[in-house]
């Protein structure tokens, strides 16, 4: 099971390192040649997986549009003018302007910056930390394990934008309590991932060996079972930055997530969407359809990975 | 069995517990003190220590923390700040709107994205399960507001065959009402798809795999056969717990849906009662949505291991 052939097609291989789960991966420093190029492989199938590049290509324009964008849109996205409020989109305003007349394309572009912020930081945070506390729980099991088990089952007893819009109210918002409050309840549900795949772990032989070898408890959490969950884990990570951007989106609209006038998807939405019954459509639906486009990119590339890695 | 059931219940008592905790504590620490957020910032500040004493806020926090937790357990959820007047009043036909919305968006999904993953599984591989998966998969990652919106101006603004508001003209006959609601119900509509679909499809693929289905195959059962009476009703099983698990994730999806669509439900009565720091409300309101989704996830348990004979039988012994 643990065993990997070497001289095996590369296909092969990469199949029976996905068969055998990723405690092969790692485990014996002899077969770190093929654990190398399932890696290569791996990529290799991600790089010609049409959805991953799809993705890749859309998040790497939102990028590129949050560290340049101030360099290149056409207006300063904050300059109102109140002469010209609720244009319609035309050579002059691509997007049209907004209710204060701020021009719509401009905020756009702009408007990917906080949040392409915050989500990342929130999930490496939550992931982060999600890590350390599954690793703990899957592997000292006992009451750490069922103490935090019941923790999180009573944080999660809410959809997570409340339990999070509560925090942000009680302590203000601000990019700090945003990055905390999400990465906080998102580490909670990446811990059972992580508990989850290291009670598989547990099993294994390579444990037992460091286990007769006497090697320290936090050694063995780190150095022997965190490179074989890593799987799971990138997996969750993705799969989390989606659902951050989502939450974060999602409370900037509920008006407690980024502050206007800060441009911000979700915010731009809050404040137009009431000229939506008066027609005026271009002020709400780019800022919709941007959040939109980087929540199916991502989502595009987290399914790629799950499926190149766990197949 | 009934020892599962029981030790069930205990467990979600426990978790409702440490909920009441939670949400009190974080609503302590909203910024503000409560008489200050009532008498505005131009009364004395005698005023503002007199109506503290009055409505019990100088006292300790633990103590707070009992009176609340008594009172709501006899029924009393105290007095709303900014309207004063008690928040059961405004609580309960809250939730009754929030209800019907939520029972309308389960009613459209729950049928439409059984047979949609029915028909992926059927299908897998090909074109139409391509299709249904990666659709299901994206709208379900999509924010309720941003396809709500995006609704709003295809359906309400573009075509004109919606109307804009959920609210419906007062004494419009049932219908009508409806029909106000399909838009705000479709956001919904879309996130549940994706979670309930996803769950029919896994669920049907295994049932298809198995070996009673293939028996049944070849002792020469007609398809369809084979399909309603082995593969659905071993496939539908996890579908029915993750419809109720789901209720929670609905209750959340309103506070968006509502705010969007200007509906006064529960999360309308949320959002309000948080921006006014009006903490009576806003911790009822959170509350009821915690046990309502503790209540739905008690149900999804006990319902599976009622309906799963491996599960009921195997604790039996």
């Amino acid at each position: 099971m643990t065993a990997l052939d070497p001289t095996g097609p590369p296909g092969a291989e990469a199949a029976s390192a996905v068969v055998s789960g990723s405690a092969s991966i790692g485990a014996a420093g002899a077969l770190d040649v093929s654990v190398g190029r399932i890696r290569r492989e791996q990529l290799h199938q991600l790089l010609h997986s049409k959805p991953f590049l799809v993705g890749a290509v859309i998040v790497l324009w939102w990028v590129v549009c949050a560290i340049f964008g101030t360099l290149f849109v056409p207006y300063n996205a904050t300059a109102t003018n109140i002469l010209n409020t609720n244009l319609a989109p035309s050579a002059a305003h691509w997007f049209g302007t907004n209710n204060v007349g701020e021009d719509v394309f401009s905020r756009v572009i702009v408007g990917a910056r906080d949040i392409l912020e915050i989500a990342p930081l929130a999930t490496l945070l939550g992931t982060v930390l999600g890590t350390t506390i599954g690793l703990a729980q899957g592997y000292l099991r006992g009451a750490v394990d069922m103490i935090v088990g019941r923790i999180v089952d009573a944080a999660l007893a809410l959809p997570i934008v409340i339990v999070a819009f509560i925090f942000v109210v009680a302590v203000g918002p601000s990019t700090l309590t945003l990055v905390v409050v999400i990465g906080f309840v998102f580490s909670l549900i990446i811990a059972r991932t992580v508990r989850t795949a290291v009670l598989q772990e547990r099993e294994l032989d390579y444990l037992a060996a460091a286990r007769l070898r006497d090697e320290r408890v936090l050694h063995v959490m780190f150095v022997e079972i965190l490179p074989n969950v890593l799987g799971p884990i990138l997996v969750e990570f993705t799969v989390r930055l989606g659902y951050a951007i989502f939450t974060i989106a999602t409370l900037s609209f509920l008006g407690f997530g980024v502050q206007l006038p800060t441009p911000d998807w979700g915010a731009d939405v809050a404040s137009n969407y009431g000229y939506l019954a008066a027609g005026y459509w271009w002020e709400t639906l780019f800022p919709a359809l941007a959040i939109a486009s980087l929540v199916i990119a991502i989502n595009l590339i987290g399914d790629s990975i799950e499926s190149v890695l766990i197949q | 069995m009934l020892l599962y059931v029981l030790k069930r219940i205990g467990l979600a008592l426990v978790t409702l517990v440490l909920l009441s905790i939670i949400i009190f504590f974080a609503g302590q620490v909203l910024p503000g003190n409560a008489g200050r957020a009532i008498l505005g910032p131009f009364a004395s500040q005698q005023a503002v220590a007199a109506l503290d004493q009055k409505l019990g806020v100088d006292r300790s926090l633990l103590a707070q923390y009992w009176s609340w937790v008594s009172g709501v357990v006899q029924g009393k959820l105290g007095t709303s700040y900014q309207f004063q007047a008690p928040v059961s009043s405004f609580l309960w036909p809250a939730l009754g709107r929030s209800l019907k919305l939520a029972a309308f968006a389960f009613v459209i999904v729950v049928p439409l994205s059984i047979f949609g993953g029915i028909v992926a599984a059927l299908n897998r591989g090909r074109v139409v399960d391509r299709v249904i998966s990666t659709t299901s998969l994206s709208l379900s990652t999509v924010p309720e507001f941003v396809s709500g919106v995006v609704l709003i101006v295809l359906l309400a603004i573009g075509l004109k065959i919606l109307p804009v508001t959920a609210n419906a003209p007062p004494g419009s006959p049932f219908l009508t009402q409806l029909k106000y609601l399909i838009l705000p119900a479709i956001p919904l509509v879309f996130i549940l798809f994706g979670y309930i679909a996803r769950m029919a499809r896994a669920g049907t693929i295994e049932a298809l795999d198995s070996d009673y289905v293939r028996t049944a195959t070849l002792k020469g059962l007609p398809r369809w056969v084979v399909i309603r009476r082995h593969v659905l009703r071993n496939s539908l099983l996890p579908t029915i717990t993750v419809i109720a698990t789901q209720t929670g994730y609905l209750i959340g999806g309103l506070v968006v849906v509502e705010k969007l669509f200007t509906y006064p439900g529960i999360g309308t009565l949320i959002l309000t009662a948080a921006t006014d720091k009006d903490f009576p409300m806003l911790e009822a309101g959170v509350l009821f949505i915690g046990i309502v989704y503790l209540a739905a996830t008690l149900i999804a348990d006990i319902l599976y291991t009622v309906l799963n004979p491996r599960i009921r039988l195997g604790s039996a012994e």
